[in-house]
């Protein structure tokens, strides 16, 4: 494994760290966003392209737009406890 | 709220981005792509033409009825090809028996072709719904 | 007294971590040819795939000919989603 492809696996693993302590839910969903894209590169280096494609409409388009139409109809701050 | 940048930007953008969506649902069979994909990305320029401009533009372009419709015959054109196959004398889905004056071959790709259209219309039309009627103003 | 609390849900995700890392050293090399899942059905579609399709995206022929009714379903169940989704949006537009 080259140090390019242990660069891309470790982002994954840090944005899903980062978005449980992120409080800002808009935050929350960018940093959704760029875990998406970064996995479409993934599947991209695992020559899935069909994946990829899947992955950067789908989860990087769609569900971020739904994402952000929901924040924008309830509340953008987490509610503390 | 938006500027005339992004309206002109988007009035540009959303044909482009509509042929790329059916070029990849209508290359699926020889790239990578297919229906899902491509039917995501043609949904996903009504999304950009109702965020750009505002609902209703993209609403007199695609109404509820027609993406209800759209969505409904995508599922069942599906559904009527694999019944089809049952009719000539088949099983569920098995393409090549549908007698046609090509070889068993061709006709097992036009149908995957036909499929990935099906697939297409109604993925489009659901991303598209979905996104105009949660953005809708709601009584709360 | 919270000690004794706190460390009952720590050994059980200890256990259940040992166990899931022995099944993850069980599994086979990343892209072992040899692996289960690549000698079952794998190399007919690929031998045979363009001859009986004529279709050259293999992912495609095996998701919508070969696999097509798991394709069906999920359009189904997307539909079903979808369906149920609008039916809750609408008609609640204010005017």
């Amino acid at each position: 494994m080259g140090i390019f492809e242990f660069i891309l696996m470790s982002f994954p693993i840090l944005l899903a760290i980062a978005v449980v302590f992120v409080r800002d839910l808009l935050a929350a969903t960018v940093v959704f966003l760029v875990y998406s894209l970064i996995m479409a590169i993934v599947f991209t280096q695992l020559k899935a392209p069909d994946v990829a494609l899947t992955e950067a409409a789908v989860g990087a388009g769609i569900t971020t737009l739904l994402f952000i139409v929901t924040i924008a109809k309830t509340t953008r701050r987490e509610e503390d406890d | 709220m938006t500027t005339i940048v992004i309206k002109t930007i988007a009035r540009v953008l959303v044909p482009f981005l509509q042929l790329f969506g059916f070029y990849i649902i209508v290359h699926g069979p020889v790239s990578p792509g297919g229906g899902f994909q491509g039917g995501v990305i043609v949904g996903a320029s009504m999304i950009l033409l109702a965020l750009s401009y505002d609902l209703s533009s993209a609403e007199d372009r695609a109404s509820h009825k027609v993406r209800i419709i759209m969505d409904s015959t995508g599922a069942l054109l599906f559904a009527g090809i694999g019944l089809l196959c049952l009719l000539v004398g088949g099983v569920f889905l098995e393409y090549g028996i549908i007698p046609l004056p090509m070889a068993p071959a061709e006709v097992r790709g036009l149908m995957i072709l036909l499929v990935g259209v099906a697939i297409g219309i109604h993925i489009m039309a659901l991303a598209a719904s979905l996104f105009l009627h949660l953005a809708e103003e709601h009584d709360t | 007294m919270t000690r004794a609390k706190h460390l009952v849900p720590v050994l059980v995700l200890l256990g259940i971590g040992v166990i899931l890392t022995m099944a993850v050293i069980d599994m086979p090399a990343f892209g072992d040819p040899e692996a289960p899942a690549h000698r079952h059905v794998a190399p007919r579609y690929i031998a045979r795939a363009y001859e009986e399709t004529g279709v050259t995206n293999m992912v495609t022929a095996v998701l919508i000919d070969y696999r097509g009714y798991d394709t069906l379903g999920e359009l189904t169940v997307i539909f079903a989603a979808g369906v149920a989704v609008l039916s809750l949006l609408v008609g609640r537009k204010t005017r």
